[in-house]
């Protein structure tokens, strides 16, 4: 082990720079590599109930509906990944989404005969506005009065259902326009659902702001380090309630589609989509530290469980063996996050989930890399 | 000598009863490294948040150029070309050197995209390398954050973000407090080549043979008042320890 003074300050020690060089490589890929073994995950579960049962399972309108039921939790967590990135959390959005409907549905029902792209569009603008409205007060409250972001959320978790309740007399409505309900709800466009088409373009949209933008950049360096924004005269404050925003506007979104597709408010069906919405998004790699995470890995966080749900009742297993991987899965996903913090902290590369999962393997992998 | 290009004069600053400033004066030269040094409690940190725009001062005068002007927060210091590296380093650690080297400083796409907040990530990954090159901090991983580096590499990319903005003055805080044998003198050598470059630099360290290696002059601060400043050339450890500690008292300068 030689010193090496060339540059001094980058390289410890020969061994050092040796290690680094290779390791580098693979480590500005972190992230990317992290949601790829998701991918893999996933592959590996279609694969199995495939095999189990080729006809049912591989059936393009099995995909369809597995693709259906999971769009509308996408929308939801794209604005969560962002939530989480910059190390804050959303319990509020399932409660967001009735309300938004809610609205949306009473203003429709208040313009004449509830028909046309009229009264659809004064809907949507309501659960829009709605969501919006509710994200800034979740944004002011977390970056102007300093509340923890989970105690902000389970309130207007819970506050944003009781006004739904006081709205409607507890009782769902079903006020939605029929035009509205047969383009988007059950529409589609080249055999694909409408709901998923929107919820594809979301997730781009998400992808692009996350990877390409200001927004997005500061979104990941507020949840890496508060203190080195303010510094450089990034107002924090301001960034989380826009992203808080931005999540609360997807929310009314979500409430939109979820009328046109239920044509009901569903008042009392969305109770656990936050915890499901969360499990998504960690399963897919984002740190709930902060700092850390992919639009792209919360999708595929999201379709492990509802392969696994999908895969299960078409096996004939009881649905309920489908929370229990879930849980298993969640759980998992945070140790690897945790493994991967403790490994950067102390100054080592981040490895792979199968590496980590396989202390064996990793050695032989430091092996390789040193050659 | 000309002009300094940065000055304090009988900066005052109390805290409650705690008066960590007592009519303070100081002043760097463009192309000089001036040395902050005093012992614990003497001020120092309390003069360079002043400097660098963090805090405000109860009495006293900044002078830039010459010109009295006053700081209501860092932007207003960095608008001028004044930068500080804080001992904490201030890094993303999630983002790799580029982003942290552009963070809050973006350079945006022109036009539409630009307004949509679009970046130029090309541009900035290749006017980022040029500037980490022209420092010679060899930065190995431009692509990775910066979490995953050595503490030389990080205070390196800390160090080059700061020249990279700093045109007139840059202060370091302890720059070399954590580091090792090899990467304090890496760190030195690059506090030499901002110099080098016109800027005035201003080290705080409590290493009284480094400053009096590396730094022009040493100003010595105790009880919260400049009590000496020094030709490192002309002085030694011992003078200098004496002034911190108020042995030799009645050299009071300027």
């Amino acid at each position: 082990m030689t010193l090496t003074t060339e540059d001094g300050i980058t390289s410890r020690s020969a061994e050092d720079a040796v290690i680094r060089r290779p390791l580098g490589g693979r480590l500005s890929d972190t992230l990317k590599s992290q949601a790829m073994q998701i991918v893999l995950v996933w592959l590996g579960i279609v694969v199995v109930f495939s095999v189990l049962s080729p006809g049912a399972f591989l059936d393009i309108a099995n995909f369809r509906n597995t693709a259906i039921s999971m769009s509308i939790l996408a929308i939801l967590g794209v604005g969560t990944t962002f939530i989480i990135i910059t190390g804050g959390i959303d319990l509020s959005m399932g409660s967001v989404l009735v309300f938004s409907g809610v609205m949306a549905s009473l203003v429709v029902q208040g313009t004449g005969d509830g028909q046309g792209w009229g009264a659809a569009i004064a809907g949507i603008l309501a659960a829009l506005l709605s969501g919006l409205v509710w994200g800034l007060i979740n944004g002011f409250l977390v970056a102007k009065a300093k509340v923890p972001p989970m105690i902000v959320t389970l309130g207007t978790f819970v506050a944003a259902l009781g006004l739904a309740q006081v709205l409607t007399g507890g009782i769902d409505m079903r006020a939605a326009p029929d035009v509205l309900v047969d383009s988007v709800g059950f529409g589609s466009l080249f055999g694909v659902p409408s709901l998923v088409i929107i919820a594809g373009v979301v997730v781009i949209i998400g992808i692009v702001l996350l990877n390409y933008t200001r927004f997005g950049l500061r979104t990941s360096a507020v949840g890496s380090n508060a203190e080195a924004c303010r510094r450089v005269g990034i107002n924090v404050d301001r960034q989380l309630i826009k992203v808080y925003a931005f999540a609360g506007l997807l929310a009314g979104l979500a409430g939109v589609l979820n009328l046109s597709f239920f044509r009901s408010t569903t008042i009392a069906g969305h109770s656990l989509t936050n915890l499901d919405v969360i499990a998504g998004v960690v399963i897919g790699g984002t740190s709930l530290f902060g700092g850390i995470g992919t639009v792209f890995g919360t999708l595929v966080g999201l379709a492990i469980p509802a392969t696994l749900r999908n895969g299960f009742v078409i096996l004939g297993v009881e649905p309920y063996w489908q929370q229990v991987v879930v849980g298993a899965f969640l759980v998992a996903a945070v140790y690897v996050d945790q493994t991967r913090r403790a490994a950067n902290a102390g100054g080592s590369s981040g490895q792979s989930l199968l590496a980590r999962v396989f202390p064996r393997k990793r050695k032989s992998q430091e092996k390789e890399s040193k050659k | 000598m000309t002009t300094p290009i940065y000055e304090a004069r009988g900066i005052v600053r109390s805290f409650g009863a705690v008066h960590a400033l007592r009519g303070a004066n100081f002043d760097v030269y463009p192309g000089e490294i001036s040395a902050l040094v005093g012992d614990n409690g003497a001020g120092k940190s309390t003069l360079v948040r002043i400097l660098a725009g963090a805090d405000q001062p109860n009495e006293g005068q900044i002078l830039y150029n010459g010109e009295p002007i006053h700081l209501s927060t860092p932007t207003d210091a960095r608008r001028r070309g004044i930068e500080t590296v804080f001992q904490d380093l201030a890094l993303a650690n999630h983002l790799n050197p580029i982003q942290n080297m552009y963070l809050g400083r973006e350079v945006m796409k022109p036009g539409l995209l630009g307004k949509l907040g679009f970046m130029e990530r090309s541009l900035m990954r290749e006017q980022g390398k040029a500037a980490f090159e022209d420092l010679g901090a060899t930065v190995r991983n431009f692509t990775g954050p910066v979490t995953a580096m050595s503490g030389g590499q990080r205070q390196a990319i800390a160090v080059a973000r700061a020249a990279a903005w700093a045109s007139e003055v840059i202060f370091f805080d302890e720059p070399t407090a954590a580091l090792g044998v090899v990467q304090t003198k890496g760190v030195m050598d690059l506090i030499r080549r901002i110099r080098d470059k016109g800027v005035a630099v201003v080290l705080i360290s409590h290493s009284m043979p480094q400053v009096l290696d590396v730094a022009d002059r040493v100003h010595v601060l105790r009880h919260g008042q400049r009590v000496a400043v020094m030709e490192s050339s002309k002085t030694n450890v011992e003078e200098l320890v004496g002034a911190m500690t108020g042995a030799l008292d009645g050299k009071e300068a300027a």
